[in-house]
């Protein structure tokens, strides 16, 4: 073998084990997880509202309470957000205000979660007097998800080929009808995963949900949007916390919960964008 | 025989940025005739041709100035949508969208708000059988359009266009890379095409300009050289630098 050969090979091992390096620590998590809550989840534990001090009982409330906001999120972050980012990449001319609101997208980003959840508290809460419910929470995260999805819907709008779009114009077809038959079509796997990703994160989110949904404890369902609910993250943190002598296996088994939650938003991301690259055909 | 103009550039400047990459262009096309364009890279040919269906403004840097008339009409006064159903364009390297045979074809007449069914099969089958393509296809019309060859892939483009019933179709090396056969395939389609279409071809293959076209015009570095019948511009020309890029010393 020659120098170049085995430089070669050094290079792809290290390239290797870091890559390795990476995938420890999910395993990990989910390691402990699993071994700490074994025992505690079963189905009383995922059917059930908690009982005597939530030291009994299930979490089936927040269960309920997490995927109803993140549906309300999805139903406001989503259109908001492809919408946009269909105006940005299609049609705004590169001038000093489309500069600045691509900025501002980028900036949203940055903010700390916690901020969104005082100003979701502000404007939606005591401004608009929508006071602690789904409404406020769920607009809260939507606004913090808005960054997420834009900029997944922008990358996935810029990767459509130029040519689909000059065929589509040197038809005589309008901009609109090109965006709709020869664009958004191929750009929906792109912003499929964009979405998924930001509404697993707004799952998992306390701080924005804290002052504008989150009930401490509410062991019933939600029966309009202006109620309040329990939510995973929260409950979690509060169980953590706030209850003395509370069993550690819950806390875990609640954590479980929280991780399988989002690993089937994930999987269901999968298998839809998997349908649609069936489409493609390029 | 009188000629009828259906193009008409007067002081035709284009500038991309700060380049000016036509300089001052008067020429008239006329109807039904196949007016080829010839000329090195960079001379302007394929901005002259997307300058016809106002597709250089997709380019946000692209500035014009003068005047283009079509069929007697200031270019200006048409809405781009009915300017380019009227001036087709078939791209230099086959470009198909990734959808079946069928919707490819059906692409145009959709967006112009047809939608009886049997009448856009209709369509579909006269654009397929214009181009040529009809009889390589009509078994399998609802496969995926890019399992077609390159030059199928290339006939389904100009029977696309077909489709959309333009009056004028432009060709940008549309030739470019395909093989012998099947550019004889599109020639052949394009001479059948002259009866009822203005076809303007833009290549770097002097041979194919030569062979199809009736009349021909010589670019270079954004100005018209010359201008004439291709018989004459190619046996006598009258510029020095047409007889130079025609015989091979350059370009």
């Amino acid at each position: 073998m020659n120098a170049a050969k085995i430089r070669e090979k050094i290079a792809f091992s290290i390239l290797g084990l870091v890559t390795l390096l990476v995938v420890i620590p999910i395993l990990m998590i989910i390691f402990y997880i699993v071994k700490n809550s074994i025992g505690a989840i079963n189905w009383e534990f995922i059917t059930q509202a908690p009982r005597n001090g939530m030291k009994e009982g299930g979490i089936f409330p927040a269960i309920v309470g997490t995927i109803v906001l993140v549906v309300c999120t999805m139903l406001f972050s989503l259109p908001l957000s492809v919408l946009s980012a269909i105006y940005l990449v299609e049609y705004a001319r590169d001038n000093f205000f489309t500069r600045l609101i691509k900025l501002s997208v980028v900036n949203l980003s940055g903010i700390p979660s916690i901020v969104y959840g005082l100003f979701g508290f502000t404007l939606f809460v005591l401004f608009l007097k929508l006071g602690t419910s789904i409404l406020s929470g769920s607009l809260t995260l939507a606004i913090m998800s808005l960054p997420v999805i834009i900029t997944a819907t922008k990358e996935a709008l810029e990767s459509v080929p130029v040519s689909f779009r000059e065929i589509s114009l040197s038809l005589g077809a309008t901009k609109w009808q090109t965006v709709r038959y020869c664009v958004l079509p191929y750009a929906i796997p792109g912003i499929l995963t964009g979405t998924v990703l930001s509404l697993s994160r707004a799952a998992g989110e306390t701080a924005p949900i804290l002052f504008t949904v989150a009930a401490f404890y509410l062991p019933r369902l939600p029966r309009s949007v202006f109620d309040q609910v329990m939510a995973l993250p929260y409950h979690l943190y509060v169980i953590s916390t706030q209850v003395p002598n509370m069993p550690m296996k819950l806390s875990f088994a609640t954590g479980f919960v929280l991780i399988a939650l989002v690993f089937l938003m994930n999987l269901v991301s999968i298998i839809l964008r998997a349908q649609f690259r069936k489409k493609k055909l390029w | 025989m009188v000629k009828e103009t259906i193009i008409k550039t007067v002081n035709l400047n284009c500038h991309l940025g700060s380049l000016q990459v036509l300089k001052n262009l008067n020429l008239e096309i006329y109807k039904n005739e196949i007016f080829g364009i010839i000329g090195p890279a960079n001379s302007g040919k394929t901005t002259f041709l997307r300058a016809l269906n106002r597709l250089n403004y997709l380019n946000a840097s692209y500035l014009q100035s003068g005047e283009i008339f079509f069929a007697d009409q200031n270019l200006k006064s048409i809405s781009d949508s009915i300017l380019r159903k009227k001036i087709g364009i078939i791209f230099a390297l086959p470009q198909v969208l990734p959808i079946s045979i069928y919707n490819n074809t059906a692409y145009g007449p959709k967006v112009h708000g047809i939608t009886n069914k049997d009448t856009v099969n209709q369509i579909v089958e006269d654009a397929l059988k214009k181009a040529y393509l009809w009889d390589e296809v009509k078994d399998r019309l609802h496969e995926p359009a890019v399992k077609l060859s390159g030059g199928q892939q290339q006939r389904l483009c100009i029977a696309r266009t077909l489709a959309v019933e333009p009056d004028v179709i432009l060709y940008d090396e549309h030739c470019s890379g395909l093989d012998p056969i099947s550019t004889a395939k599109i020639e052949d389609a394009m001479q059948q095409l002259k009866k009822n279409y203005t076809q303007i071809l833009v290549t770097n293959n002097t041979k194919q300009a030569a062979r199809v076209s009736e009349r021909c015009a010589f670019f270079l570095m954004g100005e018209l050289i010359e201008i004439g019948e291709t018989a004459a511009l190619f046996t006598k020309p009258q510029d020095k630098r047409t007889d130079d890029y025609i015989t091979g010393r350059f370009g």
